[in-house]
């Protein structure tokens, strides 16, 4: 989500200008007088307090999703202000617009923006404390602040007098805020890069960390709804005696979208929920299948689309040989391991939420309006996350949750089922895409062009509006952004709306692109008779950040090296979010057609590193995320239904399916690219294109179907 | 009124014999160390143990709990072998999101209890019942071979 948001970082100067208040240090530190702050600490921006006991507590408005962003962060805020790491905590920042994220104008962590959006304003608060904590030592020592240095919490004059940071805080609130700190040469940084642990790691594995399915309130009531089985489907008639007569049933509330028992614990609504009979309209989507999107979204990518991108001219090119292919993938859900849920309480005047969400700023703008309170009067609280990849984005949860509240006068947690959470849409866009490409007769490409047809996120988001060329962006990346060196080139767009809720899913548009263009392209290097490593490197001349993980990851594989019997490699570079990620897979077929994925070698470009352990970590879990879509992914539909409700009919990969994951870092001085999606999107043509090198049958859709790849 | 012994102590809890033993813990008790995440014994972020097996919680009735002993993430700091299990999982930095962590830490301490020298194999055996839709198999598994290594030093 980074094309449609890129304006606002001029919105960002403005809000937080505005927000300002007192103690405001240009858009970089605002609003630390609004908020809270005890007599002793020096709290010089609202991302920073220094307590007199040395604590140092770095506020962080972003969501933990296992990014690592309350790790990350710190981190750049500790570097600056040369603080001693191990008196560093963190804490989760309430909603506030001093936190909006700089990329998208707006308090909420997605599109792998963090580090990106705040590699510069968390810098400067650190550093603009450290030089206030410098004058202050100055000041007491009557010294020139040039002859005192900063080290590991201590301000160290010349003449090897020292004060720490603790003993500093309460006159160094009194300093001027300098409007522009001085900030290190990265050469002597000695925080970042550096590969510290996390710090979220001790309560993660004694069970204290807190997510928001663990919120209690008192007098809280735990709420399971019934929802319709086809979306946009309504209930006609609700049949509740059975449900209130569960021990432990206290209320059924019927909603426009669904059903909701509200009980004393989970269990009593879950068991209430299960005994409502309701009967459903289906409504419009009664008849949806999944065979009727493939043929709807098949048959759109042979009419013209909306042009995306244009250079030289496709049609006019002459080719010695031509080449065409179709590709699809399907609805995809996110399958947090937490489940959906939130817990609201509505007051006459005000509303308070406990979420695991990645949106608490357009939370409490959507929320506010659903309670009929100012937006001011709507307090977030951003609690662990069970898993995000663009899941926790959306409102759903948060919105049924406030309306329960509302209408039972009670606090209420709202928890979705596994199924509940499954079925409840906001799904990866199903997508298919028609490639057609010509060679010259040395095998070099001289033409490109693909249609795809998807439905739109940016429509479907509710606060992105599709731009006037009526391209999606979300789903044309990872096509439309072709890197080879190809004169002609044609990307077009083929809007369909099946009538399926879809959203922001790990990686986005490049999830599902780059499956298709980067099988497409190891085609076209085959039907050029050349290796698909020498291929791709022969078309990257002019992007070198592409090629230099392409060639760091063939190298550190062994591209072209003797593998054991039966094993054979496949490779897929690409670009997302700001980083360069290239991955070489090791795959065998077996005989009855099953894939077995050995090890995936991966090289990233990510630019300047900040933790080079959480982005091996983030890497390899992306390439877990982007396995299980390619051998398992699927949500499909019957008569409207959907078809799938747990592991069990949606599998993802485990413990003894996982292949040794290698990640290198390419060594770069560019700004921070993101992390927490770029690995996704090689893995699954990494493995393809390994099967096409072992079997010679080209996958051209997902997920892998192991029955077409049994051995005759 | 069912008793029930939760890391050594005992409680009476009012609940119906068929409630699965998580929402026990979770409601009835306030211990939400323990996590749901699928509710059919799929995914296993429910691991607790029973008399020092692993179990599923999430459909194990609290009846089949009566007069045995329930152990939870909660008491794992108390427990050698858990102690060795969440020490490396914090030296090799596992958990990312860190839902899964508890019943992946509760599968792992089954593990090594009955097993001190687990095998890959063993590994993939005992642990392939839990899901971690973060990926940190590969952490877990050299994070078990290290506290096995650990606890026989």
């Amino acid at each position: 989500m980074n094309a449609a948001f890129r304006p606002s970082r001029r919105n960002f100067l403005k809000t937080t200008a505005l927000a300002g208040g007192g103690l405001t240090i240009g858009f970089v530190l605002p609003a630390a007088s609004r908020l809270a702050q005890a007599a002793s600490e020096f709290k010089p921006n609202a991302y920073l307090r220094i307590a007199p006991d040395n604590r140092i507590t770095v506020v962080c408005g972003l969501s933990e999703m296992g990014q690592g962003v309350l790790t990350a962060i710190p981190m750049l805020v500790a570097e600056e202000l040369d603080a001693d790491w191990t008196r560093v905590r963190v804490e989760q920042a309430g909603v506030d617009q001093a936190f909006n994220n700089p990329i998208f104008g707006m308090q909420a962590t997605g599109g792998s923006t963090s580090v990106r959006g705040h590699w510069e304003p968390m810098r400067k608060a650190g550093a603009a404390a450290r030089e206030m904590l410098v004058a202050a030592a100055a000041a007491t020592w009557k010294a020139d602040p040039a002859d005192c240095r900063t080290e590991k919490g201590m301000v160290i004059h010349k003449s090897g007098k020292k004060l720490s940071y603790g003993k500093l805080a309460a006159k160094a609130a009194g300093q001027p805020v300098p409007e522009k700190p001085t900030l290190k040469d990265p050469k002597s940084f000695n925080i970042l890069g550096r590969g510290l642990r996390r710090l979220d790691t001790p309560a993660k594995v004694n069970g204290s960390a807190k997510f928001g399915l663990d919120v209690r309130l008192p007098g809280m009531l735990t709420a399971v709804m019934a929802r319709p089985p086809v979306p946009g489907g309504k209930a006609v008639s609700v049949d509740d005696t059975k449900a209130k007569a569960i021990q432990g049933v206290r209320q059924v509330i019927q909603l426009p979208q669904g059903v909701a028992v509200l009980a004393d614990g989970y269990w009593q609504a879950k068991q209430g929920r299960d005994a409502l009979e309701i009967k459903w309209d289906d409504g419009p989507n009664g008849g949806l299948s999944s065979a009727g999107v493939t043929k709807m979204l098949t048959d759109a990518t042979t009419q013209e689309g909306k042009v995306g991108r244009n250079e030289g001219d496709v049609g006019a090119a002459s080719a010695a040989k031509a080449l065409e292919a179709v590709y699809e993938a399907p609805y995809l859900a996110h399958a947090c391991m937490e489940p959906m849920n939130c817990t609201a309480w509505v007051k006459p005047d005000s509303v308070e939420i406990w979420a695991g969400t990645q949106s608490q700023g357009p939370s409490q703008g959507i929320l506010s309006q659903v309670a009929s309170v100012e937006p001011a009067k709507v307090k977030v609280n951003t609690m662990y996350l069970g898993g995000g990849f663009g899941r926790r984005f959306a409102p759903d949860f948060a919105i049924d949750a406030t309306l329960l509240s509302k209408m039972s006068g009670k606090p209420v947690k709202l928890v979705y089922t596994r199924e509940d959470d499954m079925r409840a849409y906001f799904y990866r866009p199903a997508s298919v895409t028609r490639f057609r490409c010509g060679l010259d007769a040395g095998g070099k490409p001289v033409s490109f062009s693909a249609r795809v047809a998807s439905p739109s996120i940016m429509a479907a988001s509710g606060f992105m509006k599709i731009p006037p060329n009526g391209v999606d962006s979300f789903a044309v990346e990872g096509v439309e952004d072709l890197p080879y060196d190809i004169p002609n080139l044609r990307v077009e767009y083929a809007r369909q709306e099946p009538g399926v809720q879809v959203w922001f899913w790990r990686s986005v548009g490049h999830s599902q692109n780059i499956y298709f263009s980067e099988s497409f392209v190891d085609e076209m290097a085959h039907a050029a008779g050349k290796d698909p490593y020498e291929f791709r490197r022969d078309l990257l001349g002019k992007q070198p950040r592409y090629k230099g993980a392409l060639e760091l990851a063939a190298q550190k594989a062994g591209w072209g090296k003797p593998l054991p019997k039966g094993v054979h490699r496949g490779i897929a570079v690409a670009q997302s979010f700001g980083s360069y990620v290239a991955e070489v897979a090791e795959v065998s077929v077996g005989d009855d057609g099953q894939v077995k994925v050995h090890r995936m070698v991966a090289a990233v470009d990510c630019g300047r590193t900040v933790n080079p352990t959480i982005i091996k970590r983030q890497i390899e879990s992306a390439i877990v995320f982007g396995l299980s879509a390619a051998l398992y992914g699927r949500i499909t539909f019957k008569d409207g239904k959907v078809e799938q409700g747990n592991f069990d009919s949606y599998p993802v990969l485990r413990m003894s399916e996982m292949p040794q994951v290698e990640v290198h870092i390419v060594q770069s001085t560019e700004p921070p690219g993101g992390i927490g999606e770029p690995g996704l999107p090689a893995a699954a043509p990494a493995v393809t294109n390994a099967i096409f090198a072992a079997t010679g049958k080209r996958i051209r859709r997902l997920p892998i179907d192991s029955t077409e790849l049994k051995k005759a | 009124m069912i008793s029930l012994n939760v890391n050594g102590r005992t409680m009476k809890v009012d609940a119906a014999p068929d409630t699965p033993i998580l929402w026990v813990l979770r409601d009835a008790l306030g211990m939400t160390g323990t996590k749901f995440g699928c509710g059919i014994a799929l995914c296993g972020a429910c691991t607790v143990h029973l008399d020092g097996a692993a179990i599923r919680s999430c459909v194990t009735p609290v009846s089949a709990a009566e007069g045995k002993k329930i152990t939870t993430i909660e008491a794992m700091s108390a427990n050698k072998v858990g102690k060795a299990i969440q020490a490396a999982w914090i030296k090799h930095d596992v958990p990312q999101c860190g839902y899964c962590q508890s019943g992946q830490i509760m599968s792992a301490t089954a593990l090594l209890a009955g097993n001190a020298r687990p095998s890959d194999a063993d590994i993939d055996a005992a642990m392939s019942g839990n899901i971690c839709r973060c990926g940190t198999y590969n952490q877990i598994r050299a994070a078990i071979h290290d506290a096995a290594a650990h606890l026989k030093a």
